[in-house]
């Protein structure tokens, strides 16, 4: 079923909240409260969104380097993820994750990884395990354009194809891998046709518009309960931002080309769908909707700031489990 | 108490195991005969030559409820796997803050004498030892790869099972029953007083050959299987050489920063065992290079009784009674 104007909402939400929490996160992180890294993903909020509003929350999402979009997308807490961002003991892995691994497990948010491809075919996986319990589940691998041209792409595709298990692998290109343009290393200009190859059905969608990646992914997610495997889904997309936020890493696109791609905004977008199509949203409900998110992103700072950085001795601690 | 090969010892432990607990399955690229005739071909899956991806796989169906039983059939190709290994597996219980657990074991053959050359005689466990968060274990005999096997499976974390490919036909005595022994725990397989020799997989039966030879010569040598290597049982070990003062680590393994050197650095790190000491301890491991096929070249390599005989006796000579 299309969602109806309640979902769209709540999808409207996530969307702005993942937008608002890394404009945070980045000028925290430029402010020195925030170490390491912070990938962000604003310019793809649809992608997660789209995605995982098709999903039940006992399904199982991974997601990659740049995971903040995921996280929000499937239900995370935004305190926890502030906290974990902040390095505080509060925070989702208690400190010892920070923005590049970002995992729930209880709402089957699986982990964000750092290296490229590296979560592929552990989601795989999940949608083996999924098979074997018989519990309806279904397993959805967010990756780059970069990681489809790595091994794990290929090697899980196969064989969740060979054994029909309920995936989804949805391939968010935003045309760069890191700051490497797709097509001096891809012939293909679309990932989805290698779904072919591997006796599956690939799809592109518009990746900026989240009712075609809902659409695709509610079919998808369809297939997959129905035993009948996984689909590869193309979403065409663009990160606003750099690739990432440290300074080692300049942006070296093309100015040109980020200003078009943000006339594609997916949230601007969605807010004119809900305007003109559902007549029942106002422009004062869109700046109550943001302020109340603005509020919530805030009370997630506060949170990480009065929380504890973890005990030093604390790093011994989880190497093993019980 | 029944008389089993070492191969068929593993497979007892992942049958029982299979038996007992319906969250296990197999995952390799070939299924064992015997475990798909018993649990059918959704329990024992035939892969794709895919080790990367089957590897992930079981992390992912680990962190989801299972306990994945993967057999990467020799080490060698669990290299092809490293990154799930190394930056996957081993980490992700302390990286998400402990919030999952990943219950996995990893089995796969080590070891030469099996003519296989360079890329198929490898005892490479010291790389894995390095990863902090791996379990890893050894064993020599069937009535220990049994053992520790059901216990492995059992173990809430990833635990790779190191098999000796020189031992998978010998034969030994296994206990009837749910037989599992812990991780972590050192056996000493021979007493003796005069030096302690720390013997790894099949190198263990070596060094008791060698300890049968010292014997007639009046020295007594006693003979640790560490049997796991993360975690070790530095304790067993140091309390052997404090009470002989006198060490040979024997490992097939190259010598460059190996399991012998760890055993090394364990017991000399140690101040009372240190104190200990009347000689400086002696590594014997394969030769550093990558291993070569012909037999004789092969042989040149490996450590065996004999060298163990000769670093036994030179460490002997060693140290203040010499003087």
């Amino acid at each position: 079923m299309p969602p109806s104007p309640e979902q769209l909402r709540h999808m409207l939400r996530q969307m702005q909240t993942i937008r608002r929490f890394e404009e945070r996160a980045s000028a925290d992180y430029h402010a020195g409260e925030i170490y390491g890294v912070v990938h962000c993903y604003i310019g793809e909020e649809a992608v997660a969104v789209g995605v995982c509003a098709a999903l039940e929350r006992d399904d199982q999402i991974i997601s990659t380097h740049r995971g903040h979009g995921h996280c929000i997308a499937k239900g995370a807490d935004l305190n926890r993820m502030m906290a974990e961002l902040y390095g505080r003991e509060t925070g989702y892995c208690k400190g010892k994750g920070g923005s590049m691994h970002i995992a729930d497990f209880d709402i089957g948010m699986l982990g964000a990884n750092g290296i490229v491809a590296g979560g592929i075919s552990i989601v795989t996986g999940a949608g083996l395990a999924a098979q074997l319990a018989g519990n309806g589940r279904v397993a959805v691998s967010f990756f780059g354009d970069g990681a489809a041209n790595a091994g794990p792409f290929h090697e899980s595709i196969n064989v969740a194809a060979a054994w029909k298990l309920p995936m989804l692998y949805v391939c968010e290109n935003n045309l760069y891998a890191a700051q490497t343009p797709a097509d001096g290393t891809t012939a293909t200009i679309d990932i989805a046709a290698r779904g072919a190859g591997y006796g599956i059905p690939g799809v592109v969608v518009d990746g900026n518009d989240v009712l075609a990646v809902h659409e695709a992914a509610r079919e998808a997610v369809a297939r997959a309960r129905a035993g009948d495997g996984p689909t590869l889904i193309e979403c065409k997309t663009y990160r606003w931002r750099a690739h990432t936020e440290r300074p080692t890493q300049p942006d070296y696109r093309p100015p040109d080309e980020i200003t078009a791609w943000k006339k594609l905004d997916p949230v601007a977008r969605l807010v004119e769908h809900l305007k003109s199509h559902q007549g029942q949203f106002s422009d004062d409900e869109w700046r109550r909707m943001d302020q109340e998110i603005l509020a919530e992103i805030e009370t997630s700072v506060g949170y990480a700031r009065s929380s504890p950085f973890p005990a030093p001795e604390a790093a011994l601690e989880d190497v093993f489990a019980d | 108490m029944r008389t089993v090969t070492y191969m068929q010892a593993g497979l007892d432990a992942v049958a029982e195991e299979m038996r007992r607990d319906p969250t296990t399955f197999h995952l390799s690229t070939d299924a064992p005969r015997p475990l798909l005739k018993e649990f059918g071909a959704d329990r024992v899956r035939a892969t794709p030559i895919a080790e990367s991806a089957f590897t992930g796989m079981a992390i992912g169906a680990a962190g989801s409820g299972f306990r994945p039983i993967v057999n990467w059939s020799m080490v060698t190709f669990s290299f092809v796997a490293m990154d799930q290994i190394v930056n996957q597996a081993a980490k992700i219980h302390y990286m998400f803050g402990g919030q999952a657990s990943f219950p996995i074991l990893f089995r796969t053959s080590v070891g030469g004498g099996t003519k296989l050359a360079a890329q198929h005689s490898q005892s490479p466990y010291s790389m894995f030892m390095n990863v902090a968060g791996l379990k890893m274990i050894l064993p020599s005999t069937p009535h220990d790869l049994k053992g520790l096997l059901k216990t492995a499976i059992r173990d809430n974390n990833p635990v790779i099972s190191f098999e000796s490919a020189r031992l998978m036909a010998s034969e030994g005595p296994v206990p009837d029953g749910d037989h599992a022994l812990p991780l972590g725990q050192a056996d000493v397989k021979r007493k003796g007083a005069d030096v302690t020799v720390v013997a790894l997989a099949w190198l263990v039966h070596e060094a008791l050959a060698a300890a049968d030879d010292l014997a007639r010569d009046g020295i007594q040598v006693e003979v640790v299987d560490p049997r796991t290597l993360v975690p070790m049982d530095a304790d067993t070990i140091r309390a052997s050489v404090r009470k002989t003062g006198r060490l040979v680590i024997a490992d097939e393994a190259g010598p460059t920063a190996g399991a012998a050197a760890e055993i090394a650095a364990l017991v000399t790190e140690d101040p009372e065992t240190f104190a200990a000491l009347k000689a400086p301890p002696k590594r014997v491991c394969a030769l550093p290079v990558p291993v070569p096929y012909s037999p004789g070249l092969e042989d040149h390599v490996f450590p065996d009784r004999n060298k163990i005989t000769a670093a036994v006796r030179a460490v002997m000579a060693a140290g203040p009674q010499s003087s």
